[in-house]
């Protein structure tokens, strides 16, 4: 077996000897500037800052732009293209395969507010130990731009008309699923988004990252908040948030006392958030309701950790699996004895 | 009015041999009144004296209050098909009388509840009144239960009259209380009182009579989702993801039930499995399919309108090659249908299953014995061949007792197809000038080899996916390379003819006519080849057990002059996909095809022969 954290030190390798190259996928066949690559570039980063090993992590999506992403990154990862809508189940099964794996999903808002609502919602309910970034744009790129369920009402598109609905808030709904860790951000703030997946990849349970992220070919107007330019405008972040791994805790000498949140992950590492001018709690979900909705009255892109429970318990754990992983069993651990199919027959009338 | 039973009037040879063990008994009841305790257990008690039984519950899509009948068919010839004729009815319920005598014998006997009003009868019919309500209401029992009380009675009353071993009846009311002590005497006691009732009352009139045989020793009793399950079990099923839906939800709640006694690891107590009850179809299958792709033994159980909603993920399954297998435990379509009857009207649908150039394996099992060996044979075939086998049990199979073999243990150690973890793709690479391709067919059977995830070799990752694809899992829109994909799993599917189960073939001397049948209809059909020869018409019979065909199909289509295709449907649907494998033969394959919810019977299948027959002449 040819374990990669044995390899011999490269330049500009990190902790398990990899570069950052080893994480990274195929080029990328969205269009120049989508969204979607920057967020692609942030989990290279993150997972490479984050040591972690890709072959420890496996990654999914569903149907559209944002499901061709999970090509462009981590081409040393497993990975799974699912059907439109229904990657959370895909997902939910894999995972059971080998729960020590980390898990990526990458849906979009057509793939989640719509079709997949239901899985959506059901794979937060049983809070399966996983990252599900939504890269949300408001519109469906790939057949040609309609109008998705996030876009906002009385929104223009050219060839569509305007939109007579409001739209579907996808941080509100993961929350009323009692979703464990909720955070929103938007692409055209990298380091954010880096920092939040960072704390997502740690969470014990699911973390739903909704992430602004324009089409650059059919959505990006001034006015929208799915637009580079407004949506910077209309950004509000509810704190400056920085992740600390384990063994850095050093780093957080770097805050001044009384002005940071710690939020402590279930490996120990923490998220670390600064204030800014308003008070916000992201452990209390009322708040974290109540923000949504005055966020959505006032038209503000609010960013940052919305809310995390890193204490609710995750599916894995009502199982009472074996220490090996599932699909490593051999096969007498998974045919019973014969002395066992006697018992059966003779326990049967 | 019928001959009147009370004490005192006989009027009729009272043994007679072909009246012995020979018969078939309904009881009509009201749904959810707890009847099926009452019944299971006469059922049980015959089949522990020997004689085999088979029992069919024919039941509404309701939970209480609509009429509900069960029959037993007791055969001393061993002949378990559903019989159209009632020999005996136990009437306990007024909404059903008219519909009850006009299935009864007009030779038969009717036991009756006395407060329902008989209308017209026979007079050749027996009949033997019941005092229900005032028995049931002697024991002072709860009002809640007395409507279960008042089945208990008939199971006395019945014991008496048909010579039924008191014995046998504790044997199989202290298995259904499974040594809760206080139940099995407050039963035991009304089944007795019922017994000593009449005994003083009523005067055997009739002919019929149970008699110990030694026919069921090496048997148990079990339904096919029971079977199905614990087959699974012993094939090391390591993920089912499912949603409930009559007639399939017995099966994966087997699963809840047998698991942990059987599939605990003995050291630590912790569990190989994981059972996911899903928000619906759409999700059972992704789960399973997800588990499938990650390398569990992973299945699924549903009817009908679940399959329909899993046809996308099967074709994503079936191209992305990935190997799950699906229980379809059918019941009467289109649409909602007749969710509590049965049918085997999927068979074309799962034929065809999904957009596109698709192709399933599919496995009929006809038996509960092979309930239990698909259970564990279809891992072996889904992961040999990297590929969804769908299983086509039906209600009938699935739900309903029946005596069986006992379950035998797999006589194949398990295969896990070609799977590569790190030491072997270490080899594979070496050995193959370091190529691994998820889709490369290396070995020129179709079967290309497989890595799963948490595999740390750096070369064992791939994306899988249903968008085109080239031998190396890359994205691809080469033309070329499409074709070549969807032919070489089509070569791969063509590979598994004959390792399958193979047809079941049964022939008689100088036979012309053959008899093709599948899955539940078995029984019925062994019967009517045993009529038609008495009929002076030798048949041959060939029992499908799974598609694609083995070559034994195309020879015995061969053979025959005309072959009748058996089953459960309108449109003919096995007889529409043996036109389609073997067009060469399909003027001789004539359609007999019935549906109407209820198992096929062998008096059926014997006349639609015959008058097909005659009208030849």
């Amino acid at each position: 077996m040819s374990d990669a954290t044995v390899l011999p030190a490269r330049q500009g390798a990190n902790e398990v000897g990899m570069a950052r190259t080893d994480y990274k996928g195929a080029p990328s066949t969205l269009c120049q500037g989508c969204g979607h690559n920057s967020i692609a570039a942030q989990i290279v980063s993150a997972c490479y800052e984050m040591n972690l090993i890709p072959e420890k992590v496996i990654k999914f999506s569903g149907i559209g732009c944002s499901s061709k992403s999970p090509f462009y990154f981590l081409s040393r990862s497993f990975g799974f293209n699912g059907l439109h809508g229904r990657m959370p189940s895909l997902a939910l099964g894999a995972a059971f395969g080998d729960t020590s794996l980390r898990v990526i999903g990458v849906s979009g808002d057509g793939d989640s507010a719509s079709i997949g609502m239901g899985q959506f919602k059901h794979m937060v309910r049983r809070n399966l130990p996983m990252t599900y970034i939504i890269e949300n744009n408001g519109v469906y790129g790939l057949t040609k731009g309609q109008f998705s369920a996030t876009a906002e009402k009385d929104l223009f598109l050219k060839r569509q008309g305007t939109n007579p609905y409001l739209p579907i808030d996808i941080c509100m709904e993961a929350l009323v699923a009692n979703a464990s860790f909720v955070a929103r951000s938007f692409a055209g703030d990298p380091k954010q988004v880096k920092e939040l997946i960072k704390a997502a990849l740690s969470h014990r349970g699911i973390a739903v990252l909704d992430i602004i992220s324009p089409c650059v070919t059919f959505h990006n107007q001034g006015g929208s908040v799915h637009s580079y330019v407004s949506g910077k405008e209309m950004e509000q972040p509810l704190h400056d948030i920085s992740y600390i791994p384990k063994r850095d805790e050093i780093m957080l000498g770097d805050f001044e006392e009384g002005t940071t949140q710690e939020v402590e992950l279930f490996d120990g590492s923490k998220i670390v958030l600064k204030k800014l001018e308003s008070e916000y709690d992201p452990c209390d979900r009322w708040q974290a309701m109540h923000m949504l909705e005055e966020a959505h009255l006032n038209n503000w892109l609010v960013t940052g950790l919305i809310y995390v429970d890193p204490s609710q318990p995750t599916m894995y754990d009502i199982y009472h699996l074996s220490d090996t992983a599932l699909n490593r069993l051999p096969a007498g651990k998974i045919r019973p004895p014969r002395a066992e199919l006697d018992r059966l027959n003779s326990s049967l009338f | 009015m019928g001959t009147s039973a009370q004490k005192g009037t006989v009027n009729r040879k009272i043994i007679d041999q072909d009246y012995v063990n020979c018969f078939s008994i309904t009881f009509s009841t009201v749904n959810g009144s707890g009847s099926a305790t009452a019944n299971t257990t006469i059922l049980r008690a015959l089949f522990r004296m020997g004689i085999p039984v088979s029992g069919k519950n024919i039941f509404p899509s309701n939970i209480q209050g609509l009429p509900t009948w069960y029959t037993i068919r007791v055969s001393k010839q061993g002949y378990t098909g559903r019989i159209e004729r009632d020999d005996i009815v136990v009437a306990m319920n007024q909404a059903s009388i008219l519909d009850d005598i006009r299935y009864l014998n007009p030779q038969g006997v009717l036991f009756y509840a006395d407060d329902i009003h008989l209308p017209e009868i026979p007079e050749t019919v027996v009949t033997y009144p019941m005092p229900i309500k005032s028995m049931a209401k002697e024991t002072e029992a709860p009002a809640g239960l007395r409507d279960y009380i008042s089945n208990m009675i008939y199971v006395g009353i019945l014991a008496k009259m048909l010579n039924i071993q008191m014995d046998k009846v504790q044997l199989a009311i202290e298995y259904h209380f499974q040594g809760k002590e206080k139940a099995i005497s407050s039963n035991m006691e009304i089944i007795n009182k019922a017994f000593i009732w009449a005994e003083s009352n009523l005067v055997k009139q009739d002919p019929y009579l149970v008699e110990p045989m030694d026919l069921t020793s090496n048997c148990v009793m079990a339904d096919g989702n029971t079977a199905a399950a614990l087959g699974a079990i012993f094939g090391g099923v390591q993920f089912c993801a499912w949603y409930p839906i009559t007639p399939a939800s017995t099966l994966a709640e087997s699963l809840n039930e047998y698991l942990p006694q059987y599939r605990k690891e003995p050291e630590t107590g912790k569990a190989t499995y994981v059972v996911v009850q899903a928000e619906d179809e759409l999700a059972a299958i992704g789960m399973t399919i997800g588990a499938g792709w990650a390398g569990l033994r992973s299945m699924t159980s549903t009817s009908g309108p679940g399959l329909s909603l899993m046809a996308e993920y099967m074709g994503l399954a079936y191209y992305a090659e990935v190997p799950v297998v699906v229980w379809d435990v059918q019941r009467v379509g289109p649409s909602t249908g007749l969710p509590t009857r049965t049918a085997q009207s999927d068979l074309t649908f799962s034929y065809f299953l999904g957009h596109g150039d698709t192709q399933y394996i599919i496995l009929i099992p006809g038996s509960v014995e092979e309930c239990f060996d698909f259970g564990w044979k279809a891992f072996d075939i889904a992961e040999h061949y990297q590929t969804p086998v769908i299983v086509l049990s039906d209600l009938d199979l699935g739900m309903n007792q029946w005596m069986t073999e006992k379950f035998k243990y797999p006589d194949m150690p398990i295969d896990r197809g070609k799977i590569l973890w790190e030491e072997d793709l270490t080899k594979h690479l070496a050995a193959h000038e370091n190529r691994w391709g998820r889709y490369l067919d290396i070995d020129g059977d179709g079967i290309p080899y497989r890595t799963l995830p948490g595999n740390q070799h750096p070369q064992s990752a791939y994306f899988a996916r249903g968008t085109g694809h080239d031998e190396y899992a890359q994205y691809s829109e080469d033309a070329k390379e499409w074709e070549n994909g969807l032919n070489r799993i089509k070569r791969k599917i063509d590979n598994s003819r004959e390792n399958l189960p193979l047809p079941e073939i049964r022939l008689n001397s100088n036979a012309k006519i053959g008899i093709i049948s599948s899955g539940s209809v078995n029984p019925a059909a062994e019967e009517a080849v045993d009529l038609l020869l008495l009929d002076d018409l030798p048949v041959d019979h060939l029992r499908v057990r799974a598609i694609p065909f083995s070559s034994q199909v195309g020879k015995f289509l061969k053979d025959h002059d005309r072959v009748y295709v058996v089953e459960m449907n309108r449109d003919g649907q096995l007889r529409q996909v043996l036109t389609l494998e073997f067009p060469g033969q399909a003027e001789k394959l004539i359609k007999a095809a019935h549906t109407d919810g209820l198992p096929l019977t062998a008096k059926w299948i014997k006349e639609t022969i015959l008058s097909y027959e005659e009208s030849r002449k």
